[in-house]
């Protein structure tokens, strides 16, 4: 299978399978999207008469350019098959009973009180807590003791907001960085934060053992104030834009993400991006929102319209910011072409439910952090483990191929298949697609790739 | 004259024949938490 489209200055021909990527002039594009239906005498008839009145296309051009498609596809780096399926399980099988990350729900409440929040003002639908340093304790030991050979283990300090429950998070660190060495783990701590309690201990703190930190900002003030506000409805930004500035400031080059969520209220969100890089950021990763249907927060047909093309621009102006020297990143366009995940990851989805968890703060254990609050979905806890097999298992088989809508999508090795709670929450099954979702991502894919042929080819 | 310019990817066939660690990042474990990409990931045993 093969994807065809022409962005920027390019046209692009990705080979879904192999992975390959080629960046082909007019008439190779052509026979390309051709090579599979029509003969060889078909296709340079069809190419001579469109390229008639071209002198700088000869039919000798016509012939030389099927051959070098001819070429590719001898070499497996076009129309390559997909052969993938049968070992689409094969990786959660290998790693069966495995937990290598967990988001811990530390504070089931929140200093802030966004309407737009998937997480109900961080209460999840159900009442306000903070986990104990018992319950986190006891998490840890559980994914130590569930992690096999993983040497890696991944934790995402989560709320809610986090920083009210920040000496447990402290707390838990220092239990965790106490007991890696003898257990043979690397702890990979993260902290996803509303920044209303970011002060200086918090940043030292952030700085010396978290590998990245996520911090929620939506770009302008006025769209930021209009969801991000107090219990009193006052605005945040003017309080935690500089706490944000002075954090990766002392940040010393380590991972961050300014991220913003994108609503009805600002499907024109390169202005939010432009407005994040004005402050002095410059690792960014903005969202669309997720919430139920008819939320007015929502993204209408018409700003879905306006968000494909906000996604276009994006990528014209990072290349452009590449050109002033003012390089920066954005999540989503975030691609390693030559080092990616190999194809086993590819095809195995989320890993939610299976080497993922959340925990709730009394210990109950969730597929996800969006999941929380579903009692259906409610896995066990970290002191029993997994004892509802029958949803484990329901995550353990969402693969790509248990999408049938994903088999003919070119873009299915880039998302694995998607997100398992935005296609329940869309369909009412986890192996559903979230359709809205999926042509944002396929958006965000192409435009990804385009700016990373542009760099590669060093333009 | 070249009609069409390869660029640099892994070998997605290829990578079938070692690959499968299992410790890269979890794809969820970072900025977005309301999507699922796996391209930006990097391979930890490469």
């Amino acid at each position: 299978m093969i994807h065809q489209y022409k962005l920027g200055d390019y046209n692009i021909v990705i080979d879904v399978c192999s992975g390959s990527i080629h960046v082909v002039d007019e008439v190779a594009y052509d026979i390309i999207g051709l090579f599979e239906q029509k003969s060889r005498e078909d296709i340079l008839l069809a190419m001579e008469e469109k390229y008639a009145d071209r002198s700088d296309i000869s039919k000798e051009d016509i012939a030389e350019c099927y051959a070098q498609v001819q070429g590719l596809k001898d070499a497996g780096k076009l129309f390559m098959p997909d052969n993938f399926a049968p070992m689409a399980g094969k990786l959660k099988e290998k790693t069966a009973g495995v937990v290598k990350a967990l988001c811990l729900h530390v504070a089931h409440t929140c200093n802030l009180n966004c309407s737009y929040c998937f997480a109900s003002q961080g209460k999840y639908h159900g009442d306000r807590a903070v986990m104990s340093y018992e319950v986190g304790k006891q998490a840890l030991d559980f994914l130590i003791a569930n992690s096999g050979t993983r040497r890696n283990l991944e934790v995402d300090f989560f709320g809610g907001e986090p920083l009210m429950n920040f000496q447990v998070v402290k707390d838990l660190v220092a239990y965790a960085r106490s007991i890696e060495k003898e257990k043979g783990k690397n702890f990979r701590f993260t902290l996803t934060t509303n920044g209303v309690l970011v002060d200086a201990e918090v940043i030292q703190w952030a700085n010396r053992e978290c590998s990245n930190v996520v911090l929620s900002l939506d770009g302008r003030k006025e769209i930021h104030d209009r969801f991000r506000v107090d219990y009193a409805g006052n605005g945040s930004w003017e309080k935690i834009v500089p706490k944000f500035q002075k954090f990766v400031e002392a940040r010393g080059g380590k991972e961050y993400y300014m991220r913003g969520t994108f609503t009805h209220a600002n499907p024109d969100f390169l202005k939010d991006i432009e407005v994040m890089l004005e402050l002095g950021f410059n690792e960014l990763s903005m969202e669309p929102v997720v919430c139920a249907a008819g939320d007015p927060s929502g993204l209408t047909e018409e700003d879905m319209a306006i968000v494909m093309d906000q996604y276009e621009k994006l990528a014209e102006l990072m290349l452009q910011k590449d050109k002033e020297g003012k390089p920066f990143t954005f999540y989503h366009y975030m691609i390693d072409l030559s080092g990616g995940p190999c194809i086993y990851k590819r095809i195995s989805g989320c890993g939610s439910g299976t080497e993922y968890m959340a925990v709730t703060p009394w210990g109950d254990l969730y597929p996800c952090h969006q999941f929380v609050g579903e009692e259906r979905f409610k896995l066990g806890n970290i002191w029993d483990g997994v004892t509802n097999t029958e949803i484990q298992n329901e995550f353990a088989a969402c693969n790509v191929y248990a999408h049938p809508e994903c088999r003919d999508c070119w873009a299915r090795l880039y998302c694995s298949g998607g997100c398992a709670a935005n296609a329940y929450h869309a369909t009412g099954s986890v192996t559903g697609v979230y359709k809205d979702g999926c042509k944002l991502f396929c958006k965000r894919m192409e435009c990804a790739i385009m700016v990373a042929v542009a760099r590669a080819l060093g333009e | 004259m070249e009609h069409i310019k390869t660029i640099e990817t892994r070998n997605l066939c290829d990578s079938a024949k070692n690959g499968g660690c299992g410790e890269c990042q979890t794809s969820c474990q970072s900025a977005c938490k309301t999507s699922c990409g796996i391209a930006n990931q990097k391979c930890e045993s490469k």
